[in-house]
C-alpha cells in the first residue's frame, strides 16, 4: 500500500513538473520582447535593459529554468510583472473565492446529479425517468457561461425589474465578514457550476446504477427479503460510487484551480479570473503560476481518488 | 433465377440502421441537424435576402439615438447588435464555425485516440505503458487554463482553435478504445488471423478497428457537442475565432456589455448554440442505445424481481 501511494505520489509530481516545464518552455523559449511589453513601448533600450537585468531575462535560457525551478521547489511562484506583487500572495488572496465558488457549487452539484441519478435508474423507462434524462442532457448540453448569463438575466435581471434585489451579481463577501451575504453572493454561481456539472453526474449514476441493478447480487439480496430502499442505497449506489468517486477527484481538484468561465460571467474575484485577466496583461508569471498550480490540485486530487480506490478494492493495489 | 430468401441475414450495421429508423427521437435530431447544415449553407443567401452583411454596420437603421441597439423587426429580424449589425445574419454565419470546428475537433480527435487505443491496446507492454501514462498525463491538465494560455501566446484563430480542441480531447477516447482493444485482442478470431500471416498492421486495422468502430461512432457524435461548446467558451473570452468574424461565442460575449436593454443579444445566439450541442448529445445517446443492444437489455432487465 506505501509503495502504491508513493508511486502515484511520484508519478503526479512527474506530471507537475511536465506542466511546469511546458508552460516554460512556450513562455520563456519563444522569443519575445517581455521587458519592452512592460516597461512600454516609448521606453528606451536602456530602460527596457535595466528591466531585463532586474528579470533575469538577460540570463541564458537554462539558467533561466534553473532559477524557475529552483524558486518553484521552494513555493515561490515568482512576481507579477504588472503589480510587482507576489503571486503567492495573489493567490492567497484569490483561493478562498475559488474554494467557497467550488465548494457549495460541489455539495449542490453533488445532491442534485446522484439524487436525480438514482431516482431515474430505479424508474427504468418511466416519464420520470425520462424527464429526468431529458433534462439532465439539455443541462449537460449548455456551456457553462451560458447557463451563467442566463441566470443573470432571468433571476438577476428579470427579478431586479421586477423590485427584487435577491442575487446581487460582481461581488463577494469572505464567509467571515457575514455568512448570509457570502452565500447571497455566490448562490447564481454556485447554481451555474451546479447544474451544468451535475447534469454529467446525474448520467453517470443513472448508468452506474442501472449496471448495478442488474447484477445477480442484487436479484440475491431481493430474494432474501431485503427492503428495497436498503437494496437501493446501500447494496446498488454503494458499488456505484466508483466511477463517481474518480470523476468528482478530478472536477473539484479543477475547480480549485478556479472555474474560470463562472468567475468571469459573475465578476467573482477567484483564481479563475485572475488568470484570464493576467493573459489579457501578458502577467506572465500569475498565468504560470495559477496553471501550475492547477494542475498540483488536480494530480493531488488524482491522488487522493486512487488511494480511496485502493481502499475500496485490493484489485487496484497490485 | 430462384426466389429470395425469405431470411435474409443482417449485419450489425443494418440492425443498427433499423433501430434509429424507428427511433423518433433520432430522426427528430437528424432533420434537425440537416436544417442546421442548410442554414449554414444559405447564410450568403440570408445576407442578401437581408441586405445585411454579417460584419457591416448600420450605426443609422441599426442603433437607436442614443446608442441603443434596435429590437427584433422588419429591418432586423433578430434585432442587431451593439454596433448595429444584423443579429439573424451573424447567428447563420456563426453556424458555419460552429459546425466546422465542431466536426473537423472531432473526427481529428477520434482519430488519432482511436490510432493510439488500438496501438496501446494491441501491443501491451512497454508501448501500452508509456501511452497510456502519456493519455493519463494530457487528462490531468487544466485544460481550459493552458487552452487560454496557448491561445493567447501564438495569437488565436480558427486553426489554434482546432488544434487545441483537438489536443485536449483525443486522450478520453484513447483510453476507452485502448480498454476495448484489450478486451478483445485474445480472442480466438484475432489468434486465427495472426496464425495466418497477419501482420500487426493488418491485425489492428480489419480484426480490431471494426470491433471498436461502434464506440468510435458513438464517441465522435458525443464529441461534437463538447467541441462546440469549447469554440464557443474560446470565443466567449476573446480567444477564440478572432471578431468581425461571427461566432456564437462571441457574439454572447458581445451580449454581456447589453443584457439589460437588448435582450436578443443574449437569447437567439444561447438558443442557436443550445439547439445544435443538445440535438448532437441526444442523437450520441440513440446511437449508442442503437449500436449497443446490450444496453437496452440492461434497463429492461432492472424493470422488477422477475426472470
Amino acid at each position: 500500500m506505501t509503495f502504491f501511494l508513493l508511486r502515484r505520489i511520484a508519478w503526479g509530481a512527474l506530471v507537475v513538473w511536465a506542466v511546469a516545464t511546458l508552460v516554460f518552455i512556450v513562455y520563456f523559449a519563444v522569443p519575445r520582447d517581455v521587458a519592452r511589453l512592460i516597461a512600454g513601448r516609448q521606453a528606451s533600450d536602456e530602460t527596457v535593459a535595466v528591466v531585463n537585468a532586474r528579470l533575469g531575462l538577460d540570463q541564458p535560457i537554462l539558467v533561466q529554468y534553473g532559477r524557475f525551478l529552483g524558486r518553484l521547489a521552494h513555493g515561490d511562484l515568482g512576481e507579477s510583472f504588472v503589480t510587482q506583487e507576489s503571486v503567492n500572495s495573489i493567490v492567497a488572496r484569490d483561493a478562498p473565492v475559488s474554494f467557497s465558488l467550488a465548494l457549495g457549487g460541489a455539495l449542490l452539484w453533488l445532491s442534485m446529479g446522484i439524487g436525480a441519478g438514482v431516482v431515474a435508474a430505479t424508474r427504468p423507462r418511466s416519464r420520470i425517468d425520462r424527464a429526468i434524462t431529458a433534462t439532465a442532457l439539455f443541462f449537460y448540453s449548455m456551456p457553462s457561461f451560458l447557463i451563467g448569463q442566463l441566470l443573470l438575466f432571468f433571476l438577476f435581471f428579470q427579478l431586479y425589474l421586477a423590485g427584487y434585489e435577491l442575487f446581487p451579481p460582481g461581488s463577494y463577501v469572505a464567509f467571515s465578514e457575514s455568512p448570509l451575504q457570502w452565500a447571497r453572493f455566490l448562490i447564481l454561481p454556485w447554481f451555474a457550476l451546479a447544474l451544468v456539472t451535475g447534469a454529467a453526474y446525474a448520467r453517470l449514476t443513472r448508468g452506474a446504477m442501472l449496471d448495478a441493478l442488474g447484477e445477480d447480487y442484487i436479484r440475491t439480496a431481493r430474494a432474501k427479503g431485503v427492503s428495497e430502499r436498503r437494496v437501493i442505497v446501500q447494496h446498488a449506489l454503494r458499488s456505484s460510487l466508483t466511477p463517481i468517486v474518480t470523476q468528482f477527484g478530478i472536477d473539484l481538484g479543477t475547480l480549485m484551480g478556479g472555474a474560470i468561465v463562472t468567475e468571469v460571467v459573475f465578476g467573482l474575484p477567484g483564481l479563475g479570473r485572475e488568470v484570464v485577466q493576467a493573459i489579457a496583461k501578458q502577467d506572465l508569471p500569475v498565468i504560470i503560476g495559477v496553471t501550475i498550480l492547477s494542475s498540483a490540485l488536480i494530480v493531488s486530487a488524482n491522488v487522493v481518488v486512487d488511494m480511496i480506490h485502493a481502499l475500496l478494492d485490493p484489485r487496484v493495489r497490485s | 433465377m430462384s426466389a429470395k430468401p425469405i431470411i435474409a441475414g443482417r449485419g450489425p450495421w443494418q440492425l443498427a440502421f433499423e433501430r434509429l429508423r424507428n427511433d423518433r427521437t433520432a430522426i427528430a435530431c437528424a432533420v434537425t441537424l440537416v436544417a442546421t447544415v442548410l442554414v449554414a449553407i444559405a447564410a450568403p443567401l440570408l445576407a442578401l435576402v437581408t441586405g445585411h452583411s454579417p460584419i457591416e454596420q448600420f450605426s443609422e437603421a441599426g442603433l437607436s439615438p442614443t446608442g441603443i441597439p434596435v429590437g427584433p423587426g422588419s429591418t432586423f429580424w433578430l434585432g442587431a447588435d451593439g454596433l448595429g449589425r444584423d443579429v439573424l445574419v451573424r447567428i447563420a454565419y456563426g453556424t458555419r464555425v460552429s459546425l466546422l470546428v465542431g466536426v473537423v475537433a472531432s473526427t481529428l480527435a477520434v482519430i488519432i485516440g482511436a490510432a493510439v487505443g488500438i496501438t496501446a491496446g494491441w501491443f501491451g507492454g512497454a508501448i501500452d505503458n508509456f501511452l497510456s501514462r502519456f493519455m493519463d498525463g494530457v487528462l490531468s491538465l487544466p485544460f481550459l487554463v493552458l487552452a487560454l494560455a496557448l491561445a493567447a501566446l501564438v495569437g488565436p484563430s480558427l486553426g489554434v482553435s482546432i488544434f487545441l480542441i483537438v489536443f485536449f480531447s483525443w486522450a478520453s477516447i484513447g483510453r476507452v478504445i485502448r480498454a476495448q482493444t484489450r478486451s478483445i485482442r485474445d480472442r480466438e478470431y484475432v489468434q486465427a488471423a495472426r496464425a495466418l500471416g497477419a501482420g500487426n498492421l493488418r491485425v489492428m486495422l480489419v480484426e480490431l478497428l471494426p470491433v471498436v468502430s461502434p464506440t468510435i461512432i458513438v464517441y465522435a457524435t458525443l464529441l461534437i457537442p463538447s467541441a462546440i461548446a469549447f469554440e464557443a467558451t474560446l470565443s466567449f473570452l476573446g480567444l477564440g475565432v478572432p471578431p468581425p468574424t461571427p461566432t456564437w461565442g462571441n457574439m454572447l460575449a458581445d451580449a454581456m456589455a447589453y443584457y439589460k436593454v437588448a435582450w436578443w443579444l443574449l437569447l437567439f445566439p444561447g438558443a442557436a448554440l443550445l439547439t445544435v450541442t443538445y440535438t448532437f448529445n441526444v442523437l450520441g445517446d440513440s446511437l449508442r442505445d442503437a449500436l449497443d443492444p446490450r444496453h437496452d437489455q440492461t434497463i429492461r432487465s432492472t424493470g422488477g424481481d422477475d426472470e
